[in-house]
């Protein structure tokens, strides 16, 4: 089962600043006596509109912390960002924005 | 077949899991030099551009974890990518930004050992290119 | 020797070679870069889960765990530990506290609440998830462990004994590393921690995520730790000794805003 997510969204000076804290091992090639488990792709949703998607891979650290940046925005804008990962094990969070 | 049915058969499609729909790029990420992994991105020969902006710290204390912020300052960036040459993978991560992002990112990636960390930035037809070196040590015992 | 020639010369033993400046800078750098994108707040998270969930025999959670502010206080209990406490006879440190409340609220027994106090990435323990909620809740609040019952000034002396203390197989004492200006271990600098200026930024920063191993880790850890690599015998969880170099330690860097739990490499 997925570890928790944790998430802020603020708007200030016409941007909203999203910062969003994702638990998962991130194992690697390297690590012998752990299966690989990484996340690979990673949604981000403003107002059910998707703005950014992104792939990542087993380089991004362990327990992976994001900061992104979204045009306008304002307070009770809803964001959510969701990742899967190469086991098919997925996570989800939604914040309003502060 | 039923248009009720076909309306089912679209409702199945959506409702599959991200992790069917979304896309992975097996090969560029598998790639064990840069050269690979750029090609496999679809990048050749990207230029030098002073207007993508890459904060890291020069010397990580650590590298499994290495704080980098991106910045893109040229005009229609759609996508980053992030390259750090000497990891055994160097694709580390790609951003593609829609109607609504900034070209901007903060990550922590890990490194292992010094090497140039390489971001791409797509717009329009452009590749525009930087590069930043970081310095990664191992640290002594304790706090 | 002529007044300009003399003043060149001191300038040129006095100068810091810049190279050394600049790495100090750079490491500074990556150590606030690290702690703006750390995932210190999901332990947090858990420890909150943790400190609200019914254990034990008697079936209840932390919350009216007395810390030292009154019963499930948590602002300003972080950075107010050490302190003595009547209920117990004895100066107690967070962890210890916790242990207390394991065993006498939720009625737990002492082995079953230290079978596995230090954890790892996989599977971090319940004090160390804990411990970082705590912590948490002490942000801003000046570090003011107790310094004035007989008891805790016993703990601070003794603390400060053990400091010094030379023993173990290699002769050593905290003060081997931490008791010497301008020393380092590899890239790291060694506070000299019986200085306030040096111990007053690591104790409002402990508990702390360590990024090289990716675990959450408590000062009953890094004292622990800091006698391992020692060479000591093995410190006893939550024991008087570790009890009074916490208290020691946190004392010396009174007056300190908290502004844990830390993110360090």
């Amino acid at each position: 089962m997925a570890g928790p997510m944790k998430m802020r969204a603020t708007a200030t000076g016409g941007t909203t600043e999203v910062r969003v804290l994702m638990t998962h091992p991130m194992t690697t090639a390297q690590m012998k006596d752990q299966p690989l488990h990484f996340i690979q792709n990673v949604v981000v949703k403003q107002n059910g509109k998707t703005v950014i998607e992104a792939e990542i891979s087993q380089a991004v650290s362990r327990n992976p912390v994001f900061s992104f940046r979204l045009k306008g925005g304002a307070k009770g804008d809803k964001i959510e960002v969701s990742w899967v990962d190469n086991k098919g094990e997925s996570n989800t969070i939604e914040t309003a924005v502060a | 077949m039923t248009r009720r049915s076909l309306l089912a058969f679209l409702g199945l499609l959506l409702a599959r899991p991200l992790s069917v729909l979304a896309a992975w790029n097996e090969q560029a990420f598998g790639a064990k030099t840069a050269a690979d992994a750029l090609k496999g991105i679809g990048v050749s020969a990207p230029a030098p551009s002073k207007d993508i902006v890459i904060d890291a710290p020069q010397i990580a204390e650590n590298g499994a974890v290495v704080p980098i912020e991106i910045s893109s300052n040229v005009p229609g960036t759609t996508a980053i990518a992030v390259v750090i040459e000497k990891n055994p993978f160097p694709l580390a991560a790609r951003f593609e930004f829609k109607e609504g992002a900034l070209p901007f990112v903060k990550l922590n990636v890990k490194m292992g050992e010094t090497s140039d960390v390489r971001v791409v930035a797509f717009a329009g037809g452009q590749q525009l290119t930087a590069t930043r070196e970081i310095k990664v040590t191992i640290g002594g015992c304790g706090g | 020797m002529t007044r300009f020639s003399a003043t060149i010369l001191v300038l040129g033993l006095t100068a810091i070679p810049a190279g050394a400046q600049d790495t100090k800078k750079e490491i500074q750098k990556y150590q606030q870069m690290i702690a703006e994108g750390s995932p210190v707040e999901l332990f947090e998270l858990e420890g909150e889960t943790l400190w609200k969930k019914p254990q034990g025999p008697n079936n209840v959670s932390l919350e009216k765990c007395d810390l030292g502010q009154g019963p499930g206080v948590l602002k300003g209990a972080y950075a107010r530990l050490p302190r003595y406490f009547k209920d117990a006879d004895r100066v107690m440190d967070l962890e210890t506290r916790l242990l207390h409340c394991m065993t006498t609220l939720q009625g737990r027994s002492r082995d079953e609440a230290t079978k596995r106090v230090f954890g790892n990435e996989n599977q971090p323990s319940e004090m160390e998830y804990l411990s970082a909620y705590i912590a948490s809740q002490s942000r801003g609040v000046r570090l003011a462990a107790g310094n004035s019952h007989p008891k805790e000034k016993e703990a601070y002396e003794l603390g400060k004994a053990l400091f010094f203390y030379r023993a173990g197989a290699w002769d050593m004492s905290c003060a081997s590393c931490h008791g010497e200006d301008n020393k380092r271990i590899r890239m790291q600098d060694l506070p000299v921690l019986y200085k306030p200026q040096a111990a007053r930024p690591i104790m409002a920063t402990w508990p702390a995520y360590r990024v090289s191993n990716s675990q959450f880790k408590t000062m009953q850890w890094r004292l622990n730790d800091c006698y391992r690599q020692m060479r000591f015998p093995e410190p006893k969880f939550a024991s008087e000794a570790t009890n009074a170099l916490n208290t020691f330690l946190t004392v010396t860097a009174a007056g300190e805003p908290y502004r844990g739990p830390g993110t360090k490499r």
